[in-house]
């Protein structure tokens, strides 16, 4: 028999089988189809008959564990203690007992939303922001949450012409991975990060700091007998990513940082093969605490989304179908020189026909 | 609270979606580090600016990642956060939890750190969030007391994660949960101990929906995937028809290959055209169901932009059985060996296949070229051939 006081290691997470609902259980990979009876609940049907309920409710994802401790007590009050989250951070109830979904409902209504399911905004998928990054060019919890306010009547609905999923990240490294999102914020620096010739060769190692620059704008040099470095400013596109390594050439800057908004990315394959968003928006200041510019972008944008696309058209699709042109035209966004690709294979997104609607 | 005074974040505590504002200031009172953290937010949000420097060297004893040291960059102004590192916790596989061993893990972040988490981070860990360098390794007895284990950060292997697959869903083509906590407990070295060139994501979906976003969040994606016909019930089929659904609208001319046809209240599809793309399916979950004969399809590659641009994964093995998970291993550990080998410092595995050229990549795995990896064939013609015939 083991102490408690022998140090354990590389055990790896506990086996996921006795978190299931004995219903679940029963009918593992035995399912035969689902339904969303309302917005938030779905039940699944086993090949024996079995059902399960799933009622489906918004976390901020930053929580206390005073919040938690208010979802595990709903767990085992209507849910026979089993809980879990989806992908995009949202809470999920599993209930065997179909007259406990409205119960439940009106308790989790005291304090989140309950929704996300089919043709809705589900919930955002977010990173640290403000609240914990080194590198962030804005605030993500923030940002959700004012956006998702604004948004919140097609949480709770299922009334758009197909889901909509929304990300937010803030900055380039995209720990949100906004990059394949119907809609997305993201946080961008645009000025080159400001060197502190005193503390970099003690803060920071040079050879690393030099080699972090995927564009190769960061040299050795030397400043009154010191070593330090330098950045070609043409050539720097605000990454941080020497900043990472480096913590002597902070990014950060009030006066300039701020958002982009994306679209038209998608994951699945349903249709047409996954896509990744494309710029809508170059630049937003950053406005906290309630981002008003930000917010009323994406609204925009959902709703000539929901006016204009037909059933089943998530956003990139309608854009497809449309042409950009039409989507600068009908969103009112200003196409700008920032708007043409660059970088790497900037070619493939140049149009190479004569196919445009006049 | 009276001297806790946040003008701007209360302003988040207005609207009908949760407010983590509200949130967090009910551990305020409790929590000192809480406290300087809303007191930090707020300047940032009056200064529009964050305020944490990066990194540091901090860690469980044997352990090169799970934990990621934070500290703030105004520790006079805001002692509580002096120290607020993130301790990420290996999530269960679908992230299933009983409210009992939930409590339990919020029971050990109550006592050893703020209070705060994230339900869940980005590649799929329970993020304990906020706590100092003294108590890092007193949370992780705790948690392996308890049968939990650290997650994956920096150059490593990062948390396997998964849609909820076989447990609650009928698309799932293959066991999506049983696949993570297989390759999370094989390879725990490479989980705990950072080793490779930068960091290597593996997800699990259970079909072509792709919950996980594996497609574009994973430097590895194991996809589900069927490879015989569509299983049609054309008694539900004829209930949708009867519903006075547009079948023709919303199935038939959706259709990515068109190869759906309704003939009266009965559906025809021709399976030797179907792309497996869904959209059938998902509109007609009670008629049409995933085929018999099921799998995976591996995909590589996938990141987000930074440094090189955001790349997709891209098919290995458009099919493979799932009934174990030796084959797959055995690829696994092909790809990182050449990784391993072939890779630079900080390049993700998707770049390095750009770089060394995709046919020089496979080669070095052992797979055979096949049509399926690509889109097209190239449309230039600077062929490096490596076989010519010589004068004799």
């Amino acid at each position: 028999m083991s102490t408690t006081t022998e140090r354990r290691t590389d055990i790896g997470p506990p086996h996921y089988e006795q978190f299931l609902h004995p219903i679940i259980k029963k009918n593992y990979g035995q399912w035969k189809y689902h339904e969303i009876l309302k917005p938030g609940v779905l039940a699944h049907t086993a090949e024996s008959g079995d059902v399960i309920y799933t009622v489906r409710a918004a976390s901020p994802r930053l929580i206390s564990t005073n919040f938690a401790r208010k979802l595990t007590a709903l767990a085992s009050k209507y849910a026979d203690g089993y809980l879990r989250f989806t992908s995009r951070n949202n809470v999920e109830f599993l209930l065997a007992n179909k007259d406990n979904i409205d119960p439940l409902i009106n308790e989790l209504s005291e304090f989140t939303l309950v929704g996300g399911t089919g043709k809705s905004i589900s919930n955002i998928v977010h990173t640290q922001g403000w609240v914990h990054c080194h590198s962030s060019a804005t605030d993500a919890s923030g940002l959700v949450k004012v956006v998702m306010d604004e948004l919140s009547d097609y949480f709770t609905s299922m009334k758009l012409p197909h889901k909509v999923r929304l990300a937010v990240a803030c900055c380039l490294n995209m720990c949100g991975a906004v990059h394949a999102s119907d809609i997305a914020i993201l946080g961008v620096h645009r000025t080159p990060p400001r060197i502190d010739h005193e503390s970099l060769p003690n803060l920071c190692e040079i050879p690393t700091t030099v080699a972090s620059c995927p564009n190769n704008a960061i040299r050795p040099t030397s400043i009154e007998g010191r070593a330090t470095v330098k950045v070609d400013e043409d050539k720097c596109m605000y990454c941080g990513n020497c900043y990472t390594v480096c913590p002597a050439m902070p990014i950060a800057d009030a006066l300039n940082d701020g958002v982009s908004i994306w679209v038209g990315g998608k994951i699945s394959n349903a249709r047409t093969e996954p896509m990744f968003t494309k710029l809508a928006v170059h630049y937003l200041p950053n406005n906290p605490p309630r981002w008003p510019e930000a917010t009323e972008a994406v609204k925009n944008i959902v709703e000539v989304y929901a006016k204009n696309a037909k059933p089943y058209e998530r956003v990139g699709e309608w854009i497809h179908r449309i042409g950009w042109p039409k989507f600068f035209d009908l969103t009112g966004i200003e196409f700008t020189k920032y708007h043409l690709d660059d970088f790497r294979h900037a070619g493939t997104t140049y149009k190479r026909s004569l196919q445009n609607r006049y | 609270m009276s001297d806790l005074k946040t003008p701007l974040l209360d302003e988040l505590e207005k609207g009908a979606w949760p407010s983590f504002v509200k949130d967090l200031k009910t551990m305020a009172d409790k929590k000192p580090m809480v406290k300087d953290l809303l007191r930090q937010l707020e300047k940032s949000y009056t200064d529009k600016r964050g305020y944490w420097k990066h990194g540091g060297l901090v860690g469980v004893m044997g352990y090169g990642g799970g934990v990621i040291g934070r500290y703030s960059a105004l520790p006079d102004e805001f002692p509580g956060v002096s120290h607020f590192h993130t301790v990420r916790v290996n999530q269960p596989s679908g992230w299933f939890y009983t409210a009992d061993a939930l409590n339990e893990l919020l029971d050990i972040w109550d006592e050893h750190g703020s209070g705060l988490l994230n339900m869940h981070g980005s590649t799929g860990d329970l993020v304990f969030l906020g706590t100092v360098t003294d108590e890092l390794e007193p949370t992780f007895r705790a948690l392996t007391a308890k049968d939990w284990d650290l997650g994956g950060s920096g150059s490593d292997l990062r948390t396997p994660s998964c849609c909820v697959g076989p447990a609650r869903c009928q698309n799932a083509c293959y066991d999506t949960l049983a696949l993570t906590y297989d390759l999370t407990h094989k390879y725990q070295d490479e989980l705990h101990r950072p080793m490779f060139n930068y960091k290597f994501k593996i997800k699990m979906s259970g079909c072509p929906n792709d919950c996980t976003a594996a497609i574009a969040r994973s430097d590895l994606g194991i996809i589900g995937i069927w490879k015989d016909d569509i299983q049609v019930d054309q008694a539900a089929f004829a209930e949708y028809v009867d519903s006075g659904m547009d079948i023709q609208g919303a199935v038939v001319d959706k259709c990515p290959t068109k190869c759906i046809s309704v003939e009266g209240k009965e559906i025809k599809i021709d399976n030797s055209d179907c792309v497996k793309c869904m959209h059938c399916i998902n509109t007609l979950p009670k008629a049409l169901k995933v085929g018999k004969e099921r799998g995976a399809a591996i995909v590589l590659g996938a990141k987000a932009p930074i440094v090189e641009g955001a790349l997709f994964g891209s098919v290995m093995v458009p099919f493979m059985k799932m009934d174990d998970f030796e084959e797959l291993h055995d690829l696994i550990e092909r790809i990182w060996e050449f990784w391993d080998e072939h890779g630079k410092n900080r390049e993700r595995i998707g770049e390095c296949v750009e770089r060394v050229g995709l046919a020089n990549f496979i080669e070095g795995i052992g797979l055979e070229p096949i049509p399926q990896m690509i889109k097209e064939p190239r449309d230039n013609p600077y062929i490096f051939y490596e076989e010519y015939y010589e004068e004799e």
